[in-house]
């Protein structure tokens, strides 16, 4: 099961890809799942608090909140699933907690194709776009050679 | 004595009503929607998010439509409803060195490892009035160019090398919480730079630049400014490991300080910080110069009066749901407390004009 280090990794990285999607497009890729499940803690919203450090490597430092909504459920089959993400998306909370749990099934392949690929595509056509806008405002130095030699 | 006094309801809610009616304004011109508010006066948004201490875009752009555009009114609607939120949990510091910099700047080092991005800045805009803007039109698309998929360093990590300037090391003990526990003094600099962070820019900008003028002795340069998305990660109890729980974008500025040594250091530069969220960046600056006043006392300087350096004066005095709060209560019913002033005076004056008259008399 998911008790290996590769397995937690991967499930890590599922959970934060899902947590990082803006709102409301992971309810929307999950929409077609519908597998049946019985909540083990229905969607809450609520906050948490950001730290920072003092020099950027230095002592810890509270920042601010954000706000996070989570829930957990359980599918027909008795595998669990958690949703964490940001925001107040109670639908996506749901979709991001069903998708976890479905990653670990025999489902998981659907998941992975209607859900996290897609994801992950967008993702980093997002990131990507964005470091190439600031790639272009790169300051290119050059010198003025003055005198004769 | 306390009296009641009754009858202002129906002048309340014909106020509210109409206040309601204003907000909107003139009907002929199209509803402001929050999605406007949050794509187009993004940087109103940033100033929301940071001072309300509550990262969520959309309800900062609500309590700006909400409030009518006065941003400490939405500051002060964001602040009360992050304390009807349960709290979930802390998150672990987040890493500013693996930031996605859409802004990286230096004014101490030209050619520095990653490079001077400018990102999207007023700096070097004319500040002339844009009359195209007040017309619809359609807009150029950003340039872009090959990005090297490389982690951006720190400035002070590169300084550090060569041991020049005072190095920021990790004590990881668990740092204290206003949100939590009343601000009492002394404040270490842990609870000094919460409070900074989610203080008045307004404030925050005098008493910086109040240290640039002489108040505080110190000249500070923005060794390294950057803006860009850093990933949250928590630890979550049912997982038994961490997640991301999102990304938020931030602000971060380092200054770098002459410091002439002490008996313990020797001569090297020192360092303000400020992260603040959002593209805040005149906020960060002066976090970062107000930080680095404040710590006069463990770098062994003198205190010479300086607002700028007083922990109880800027801690007490920069946070605005507070000052605000306070100075517009003044303005609720106070009639018996005037009642007795007005009485006080009347009294002063017949004990008065009881000495004066005979005199005029004489």
């Amino acid at each position: 099961m998911l008790d290996e280090t590769s397995n937690i990794q991967e499930r890590k990285a599922w959970l934060s890809l899902m947590a990082r999607a803006p709102e409301g497009r992971l309810a929307a890729l999950a929409h077609g799942l519908r597998p049946g499940f019985d909540w083990l803690r229905k969607p809450e919203t609520g906050s948490v608090m950001l730290r920072g450090r003092a020099g950027a490597t230095g002592s810890p430092f509270n920042l601010g909140e954000m706000t996070v909504t989570r829930c957990s459920l359980k599918l027909t089959d008795g595998t669990v699933g958690h949703g964490y993400i940001q925001g107040r998306s109670k639908a996506d909370a749901e979709a991001a907690a069903l998708v976890d749990a479905m990653m670990q099934t025999a489902d998981a392949e659907t998941a992975r194709n209607s859900v996290i690929k897609t994801l992950e595509a967008e993702e980093t056509t997002r990131r990507d776009t964005r470091a190439r806008k600031a790639a272009a405002t790169k300051v290119e130095f050059f010198t003025l050679v003055r005198g004769e030699d | 004595m306390y009296v009641a006094v009754k009858g202002g309801e129906r002048a309340i809610e014909n106020a509210h009503t109409w206040l309601a009616e204003e907000r909107r304004g003139d009907t002929d011109v199209a509803e402001l929607t929050v999605p406007q508010i949050r794509e187009q006066l993004k940087l109103a948004v940033n100033r929301v998010m940071a001072e309300g201490s509550l990262y969520d875009p959309d309800l900062a752009a609500l309590a700006i439509k909400q409030s009518r555009g006065d941003l400490i009114e939405a500051i002060f609607l964001i602040r009360a409803y992050r304390t009807t939120l349960p709290r979930f949990g802390y998150s672990e510091p987040v890493e500013t060195g693996d930031m996605a910099c859409e802004r990286r700047i230096s004014a101490t080092f030209k050619d520095l490892p990653g490079g001077q991005v400018l990102g999207p800045t007023f700096d070097y805009t004319h500040r002339l009035l844009d009359f195209k803007l007040a017309a619809e039109g359609e807009l150029p698309d950003a340039l872009e160019r090959e990005a090297a998929p490389t982690r951006t360093p720190h400035v002070t990590e590169f300084l550090n090398r060569e041991g020049l300037i005072e190095e920021a090391i990790a004590e990881d003990a668990t740092p204290p919480d206003l949100t939590r526990e009343p601000l009492e003094l002394p404040a270490e600099r842990a609870l000094r730079l919460q409070a900074l962070t989610r203080a008045d820019e307004g404030f925050t900008l005098g008493l910086a630049y109040s240290t640039q003028r002489g108040y505080a002795r110190n000249h500070a340069f923005v060794g390294e400014l950057r803006i860009g998305a850093v990933a949250v990660e928590m630890e979550i109890p049912e997982l038994g490991f961490s997640i991301e729980i999102g990304e938020v974008t931030l602000t971060e500025c380092e200054t770098v300080n002459q410091f002439k040594g002490s008996k313990t250091e020797p001569p090297q530069f020192t360092r303000g910080y400020g992260l603040v969220f959002g593209q805040s960046e005149r906020k960060a600056i002066s976090m970062a110069l107000v930080d680095r006043a404040l710590r006069w006392e463990e770098l062994g300087e003198d205190f010479v009066g300086a607002p700028a350096q007083d922990t109880e004066f800027v801690l007490y005095h920069g946070d605005n749901i507070q000052a605000t709060g306070f100075l517009e209560h003044i303005k609720l019913p106070h009639y018996v407390d005037f009642q007795s002033e007005l009485e006080l005076i009347r009294k002063l004056r017949r004990e008065a004009g009881a000495t004066e008259v005979p005199e005029a008399a004489e």
